[in-house]
């Protein structure tokens, strides 16, 4: 079915998913954290006319939420060379 | 030359474009109906997939409850885009190795039971129609507008064009139209924003004028707005939040797990060639989606600081009544604006105070398509905007109906009940079901639950409460059994539909509410549109505890949920 020894497909799996925890636990600062929870602490701070909170809220969580899904890609991509599962082109 | 005149050319042409992409590309057969063929590159993907995914809701609805709701207005804007690097991450390339045609399809497999995609076919339904209702408010918006007739004109004129629309096309028009109509909703979203943004500030970027001063001052944008709400009596502008800490965090949640559960979003990441392109897929899209989303907070500041200074021109001073400009009498004839002279004085006045404010009823939906009146922008940006915001809600419109009708189709009928049934009857029966989809949508779009982005919330709740958890169990844990799976999706759309549909009524028909001694939001402050995620939740873990103790998937399952995890010997896109 692939090249995978079974071993090899948990270390692969492992290692994705650690992908997925480091990157979800930034996609969770940027918006709930930096956004909602953190947001009046924040506000104390200024960028140009946007408290900081307020920006993040409608902003700056939007920008880090693309930067966090070709991050995944280009990474998945190199794992998937790493343990030889891409697809045959 | 005249407004009207304008509109019609504009909106006739954009249509004209459309239509004849759509029957270029007229579907031939069932397979391309659905999923186009397979092999749609993920940049033109993403981009149909955000002229998919931004509606009425996003287009019309949504910088208008940010507006008259400032930074709580923020679950929006976080909502609808976050549920992307979920999509991206937790679902959408495994549904691509797995390769089938339609959601139901993958739980009824995943879950080795006809029961479970039965279940699935029905809350896909539910979560869809519901949207529908949203879609077809702001239909109903933008043709009572466009067509200067009141609003439940404008809807069955929409109700009519959709249909057309829909069942011209299947999927295949669908995505290449969509790429059109994206090209004319960012422009007709984008163009005004610059000009006002410019007009404000002096900055031709929204995202950043927003954050600027105004022009021939050194008073920040935001500072101002804060202050004239505040002094009309309304609270501050950038702080203040959505009834509590709580409830914005539910509904973030709510509405980011509903992009990951929405059966139209996820069918595109079945369209691309390869599991790669489904991840990368999802990142354009996001992209595309962005380009309106960083714009809609400076569109709905913007446009709140110009409807306080039309009607309040200097300090004390209001605007005479005579001399209202012709935007105002122009919506006053849809009934979505209303103005009443309560003191007599022959201005308008316009605050917090109900008993004093004569700004009586101002629909939110109309505001982003009033925008550029309002800033007395020229004659063909508003013929634009209007073209913009009916391709918004066309494209998404077609798009659910299109997963109302396979879901019908392909999972009931050719799925389970008839089996024998020929191609030709299954393209029937999935136009017969999309003309009944719009006739009821429509219906309940008269006296639809909220505003446009209020009820697709709804839609987002539902699909948060029912799809997501089952999908992500379904490709994370080989032990979630078929008791598990449609036990958790119906506890999880259960308990949301009746949190909802106690405050909005059965089948949101008001008189239809139950339960009303209650009180509103009693379940820790949280409203019914947020309420998706407390769903998702109970499905969770109701899926959770009946897995263990009912007999364990059967082998050649958890050997499938091995198999997905892994992008090599992906089939090639399902059509060929």
């Amino acid at each position: 079915m692939s090249n995978l020894s079974e071993k090899n497909a948990e270390e692969y799996w492992r290692r994705n998913k650690s992908l997925m925890v480091k990157l979800g636990v930034i996609w969770f600062a940027v918006s709930y954290g930096f956004g909602i929870l953190l947001v009046d602490q924040l506000n104390a701070i200024h960028l140009g006319g946007y408290k900081l909170g307020f920006w993040f809220a409608q902003q700056g969580s939007i920008y880090t939420f693309i930067l966090l899904v070709f991050y995944y890609t280009w990474a998945m991509g190199r794992l998937d060379k790493e343990f030889d599962v891409e697809e045959e082109e | 030359m005249e407004l009207q005149t304008i509109t019609y050319i504009v909106v006739g042409f954009t249509f004209a474009i459309y239509i004849g992409i759509a029957i270029w590309a007229r579907a031939g057969s069932t397979k391309e109906f659905y999923v186009a063929g397979g092999g749609i590159h993920p940049v033109a993907n993403g981009m149909a997939t955000a002229a998919d995914w931004m509606s009425a809701a996003s287009f019309i609805g949504m910088a208008g409850l940010i507006a008259f709701m400032g930074y709580g207005g923020s679950v929006f804007l976080m909502g609808w885009t976050g549920g992307y690097v979920i999509l991206a991450m937790l679902l959408a390339p495994y549904l691509r190795k797995y390769g089938k045609f339609t959601v139901p399809e993958f739980i009824g497999d995943r879950f080795y039971s006809d029961t479970a995609r039965t279940v699935a076919v029905i809350c896909l339904i539910i979560c869809s129609v519901t949207y529908v209702i949203g879609q077809m408010k702001g239909i109903g918006v933008a043709f009572s507008r466009f067509l200067e007739t009141d609003y439940e004109t404008g809807l069955y004129t929409g109700m009519v064009i959709v249909f057309f629309y829909a069942v011209l096309g299947g999927m295949k028009g669908i995505t290449y139209t969509q790429i059109a109509q994206y090209c004319v909703l960012i422009l007709a979203y984008t163009i005004p924003a610059i000009f006002i943004s410019l007009q404000l500030t002096g900055n031709p970027f929204p995202q950043l004028g927003l954050g600027s001063t105004l022009v021939g001052t050194d008073t920040y944008l935001l500072d101002k707005l804060d202050m004239m709400v505040m002094d009309l009596g309304f609270s501050e502008y950038t702080t203040t939040g959505r009834l509590s800490t709580l409830n914005m965090f539910a509904y973030t949640a709510s509405l980011m797990i509903g992009t990951a559960g929405l059966p139209h979003v996820i069918i595109r990441f079945f369209t691309v060639p390869k599991v790669k392109d489904a991840r990368s897929s999802a990142g354009w899209a996001l992209i595309f989606i962005a380009i309106l989303y960083t714009t809609a907070p400076a569109v709905a500041g913007m446009a709140r600081l110009n409807i306080m200074q039309t009607i309040e021109p200097s300090p004390g001073e209001y605007l005479k009544i005579d001399e209202r400009p012709d935007w105002f009498k122009n919506w006053e004839t849809t009934g979505l604006l209303e103005i009443e002279d309560k003191n007599g004085d022959g201005r308008i006045q316009y605050s917090a105070d109900e008993s004093v404010n004569e700004l009586v009823k101002l629909d939110r939906d109309i505001l982003v398509l009033a925008n550029p009146e309002i800033a007395n922008l020229p004659n063909w940006v508003i013929a634009l905007v209007a073209a913009g915001g009916l391709a918004a809600a066309l494209s998404t419109a077609a798009g659910l109906l299109l997963a109302i009708s396979s879901a019908i189709s392909h999972d009931l009928l050719k799925g389970m009940l008839l089996p024998n049934i020929s191609e030709k009857q299954e393209l029937r029966a999935s136009r017969v079901a999309m003309a009944l989809a719009i006739v009821g949508a429509g219906y309940l779009g008269l006296h639809p639950p909220g505003f446009a982005a209020g009820t697709v919330a709804l839609a987002f709740g539902l699909a948060a409460s029912s799809i997501f958890p089952v999908l992500m169990m379904g490709i994370f844990s080989r032990k979630i059994t078929r008791e598990g799976a449609i036990a958790g999706m119906v506890a999880g759309i259960g308990v949301t539909l009746f949190y909802v549909f106690q405050h909005k009524g059965i089948m949101f028909i008001p008189e239809w509410r139950y339960l009303e001694g209650l009180g509103s939001n009693w379940f820790m402050g949280i409203e019914p549109n947020a309420f998706g995620c407390i769903g998702a939740v109970i499905n969770f873990t109701v899926a959770i505890v009946v897995s263990k103790v009912t007999a364990a998937p059967p082998e050649r399952i958890q050997a499938l949920v091995e198999d997905i995890r892994v992008p090599v010997g992906a089939s090639i896109a399902q059509t060929h």
